[in-house]
């Protein structure tokens, strides 16, 4: 900081010179505005007033939250299994997921994922909720779903897409072994083709322990 | 605290006595003579003057007299004396700060917290008494040194730091910070170090820059750093370092609890949405503290699981760590020293984080913290660009990926909060295609900033400043 101080004050005399005038550059020790410590710069040395600063201070800013996270939506990539919309394109926080499988027993079917993007991205990890009903071993009947990156495995080095790949893989590879859905799970651990058969009937509008699932095939 | 106490006099019956008479009880410290050491410092040459050091800020210019020969207009003139300087945070760290810098000899001192007084404050938060609880910790802080130390002009503010716009920060010569969460000093990191003017050669023009020196503790550790923007690492440089934030899976919470942890987790992250979905939890209520323990209590008889009492609940929903006074002010020291180096450049500057850790005997570290190359707050370039009204999106584009940058596929959005355009996700694409021929004119104003992200950026953004002529 002290190189940049001396190319200033260079660069001030320079100017001064060469306008003919001979300028002192104000020191710490300079007397007058007490009142106004910022006139006693302690480390600007002198030299111009800078009228862009009130612009500077004044305007508003991206926080570094905010950067980060138009950096990732930049870069998502679903492929043709995940649908990633914006209902308010001016907020980039909130969006919607809709995860249609193309494998596994829930083919054929379309669920709805909220994604909200916390204050404090990356420090925190995103948000998901699940719109749709569905009958999976990590997805409750409420919606939460227990996905690791998404609370104790969470680290600033991953991204929306990692989240969104791991959604996915819940698709692909259910895990019975910490379930929201512990019926589901047993059931999956057990009988695999009893599992199949009942989210099949799921998919087909059919009701489970007094829950109506939507229809899809 | 239930009985009213016998009429003892106290200090402040003292304090309150002395300010009736006129009289200080205390030692006049306008009196040159109590100085003399701080003078010394100051006016004394040294081979060890912060331009001879790693992170060189200034040129140390001793002062005229020397140090016995001080007298009390001399004081006035000193760069501590003269210097604006502003306290973040009156709790643990603060009142240590507060207390420091007082008897350094800086006398302009703006202090801001958010927070009141609470009776566990007491223990180490030594500017508050007992009939204080309740009352503004900035206030009262404030009012104690102006009190103590007849010198001394603190100024309080009672509110959150982001209710004070990039101005106030920009008055001050030295930012000192006793946060207590790791959002508030990115939020104060971005902004200071968001008052840094580059210049036409892309360097920070030194008469902007405003050091914070960030102080910390948990425990028995903690931490003094110095940010200086643009120069050294910044706080935002080292997020990445912090541990994540204790978080069990939903899953354990939800069906298979084995520590009273996670009953006290079902009780507040489950079950209160369940039967409060309008109502937010308080964590400050004690009504709703002891809804949640009653639940956790419940759950955790359910399950045979031992341990969960209040205070044991609050300190889970809370995240509160026990407070040690003396490592707050071991560290507030530090920072202290740091500050008083800083403003009189009387000694070298840390450089540029100091780690002490108290839980195994005593150990400190001190390390250069590397600057991220890649850092969107301190890191990131700004461009500045002039362009005509009717410049187009699709215009801005086209020369951002011919210039020098050498963009590919630019997607942007404006400070003010508009997205201008995506390049991806498809639907995203395709809602803010219409602004590619719109004239950036009438969709941001003029000097407003864009932020401008691309993939051949990799972590880095490009914060584009655009002027209409």
């Amino acid at each position: 900081m002290l190189a940049l101080k001396k190319k200033r004050e260079a660069a001030t005399a320079a100017k001064a010179a060469a306008a003919g005038r001979r300028e002192e550059p104000e020191t710490i020790a300079a007397k007058g505005d007490v009142s106004d410590p910022r006139v006693v710069s302690l480390f600007g040395i002198g030299g111009e007033k800078k009228s862009k600063n009130g612009e500077g201070k004044t305007a508003k800013k991206r926080t570094p939250g905010e950067i980060r996270i138009q950096k990732d939506i930049a870069e998502l990539d679903g492929g043709d299994v995940a649908n990633i919309s914006f209902p308010n394109p001016n907020d980039l926080t909130t969006f919607a997921v809709s995860v249609s499988p193309d494998t596994g027993y829930w083919t054929g079917a379309t669920y709805h994922f909220t994604l909200t993007i916390p204050p404090h991205y990356p420090h925190s990890p995103p948000k998901v909720e699940c719109q749709t009903k569905i009958y999976h071993p990590n997805i409750d009947l409420q919606g939460k779903v227990c996905l690791n990156i998404l609370r104790q495995d969470w680290k600033p080095v991953l991204d929306i897409n990692a989240v969104i790949y791991g959604l996915l893989y819940l698709f692909y590879e259910p895990n019975p072994d910490d379930p929201l859905n512990k019926e589901a799970a047993e059931l999956f651990r057990k009988d695999a083709s009893g599992f199949g058969r009942l989210v099949t009937r799921t998919l087909r509008g059919g009701m489970l322990d007094g829950v109506q699932f939507e229809r899809f095939v | 605290m239930d009985t009213m106490p016998e009429k003892k006099r106290s200090r402040d019956d003292m304090i309150d006595e002395t300010k009736e008479t006129g009289e200080s009880m205390d030692i006049d410290f306008s009196d040159g003579g109590a100085r003399r050491d701080l003078m010394t410092l100051l006016s004394r040459a040294s081979p060890f003057g912060n331009e001879n050091g790693e992170l060189p800020i200034g040129e140390f210019e001793p002062l005229s007299k020397i140090g016995s020969n001080v007298v009390a207009s001399d004081l006035a003139e000193s760069p501590l004396s003269k210097a604006k300087v502003l306290v973040v945070g009156a709790g643990g760290l603060g009142c240590e700060l507060l207390k420091n810098l007082a008897l350094s000899g800086i006398s302009n001192i703006h202090v801001i917290d958010l927070d009141n007084i609470d009776i566990t404050n007491l223990n180490r938060q030594f500017l508050f008494r007992m009939k204080d609880v309740g009352k503004s910790k900035a206030e009262v802080a404030a009012n104690f040194i102006n009190t103590r130390c007849p010198w001394m002009k603190v100024t309080p503010y009672h509110g959150k730091i982001q209710d004070k716009g990039p101005s106030f920060y920009a008055s001050f010569n030295c930012i000192i910070s006793g946060l207590d969460n790791i959002e508030a000093r990115r939020w104060l990191n971005a902004t200071v170090c968001g008052l840094v003017e580059l210049d036409s050669d892309g360097d920070p023009d030194p008469s902007t820059i405003i050091p914070i020196v960030d102080g910390g503790t948990e425990g028995f550790n903690g931490q003094a750093r110095i940010i200086i923007p643009r120069i050294s690492s910044c706080f935002e440089c080292s997020l990445s370092a912090f541990p994540p934030q204790t978080s069990f899976p939903l899953c354990t919470i939800a069906e298979t609890p084995r520590r009273p942890e996670h009953c006290i987790a079902y009780a507040f992250i489950l079950q209160w949405p369940k039967e409060f979905p309008d109502k937010k939890l308080d964590k400050d209520s004690p009504e709703d503290m002891q809804w949640v323990y009653e639940c956790a209590a419940e759950r955790a008889k359910k399950y045979n699981i031992e341990g969960v009492t209040l205070m044991m609940t609050m300190g889970v929903v809370k995240n509160i760590i026990p407070a040690v006074a003396s490592t707050n002010a071991i560290v507030s020291a530090a920072c202290t020293n740091e500050v008083v180096k800083l403003l009189s450049f009387c000694s070298q500057t840390l450089n540029s984080y100091m780690m002490y850790m108290g839980t195994q005997s005593v150990y400190s570290h001190t390390f250069i913290y590397e600057k991220l190359e890649a850092c969107p707050v301190c890191s990131s370039q700004v461009q500045k660009l002039t362009v005509s009204k009717s410049m187009t999106v699709n215009g801005l584009i086209q020369q951002l990926c011919s210039g020098d940058l050498r963009l590919k596929a630019p997607s942007m959005t404006s400070a003010g909060g508009s997205t201008i355009y995506m390049q991806k996700p498809p639907a995203l694409e395709k809602a803010t295609r219409p602004n590619l021929d719109k004239p950036l004119s009438a969709l941001i104003e003029s000097g407003e900033e864009l932020t401008v992200t691309d993939p051949v950026l990799e972590h880095v953004s490009v914060t584009v400043r655009v002027t209409f002529e």
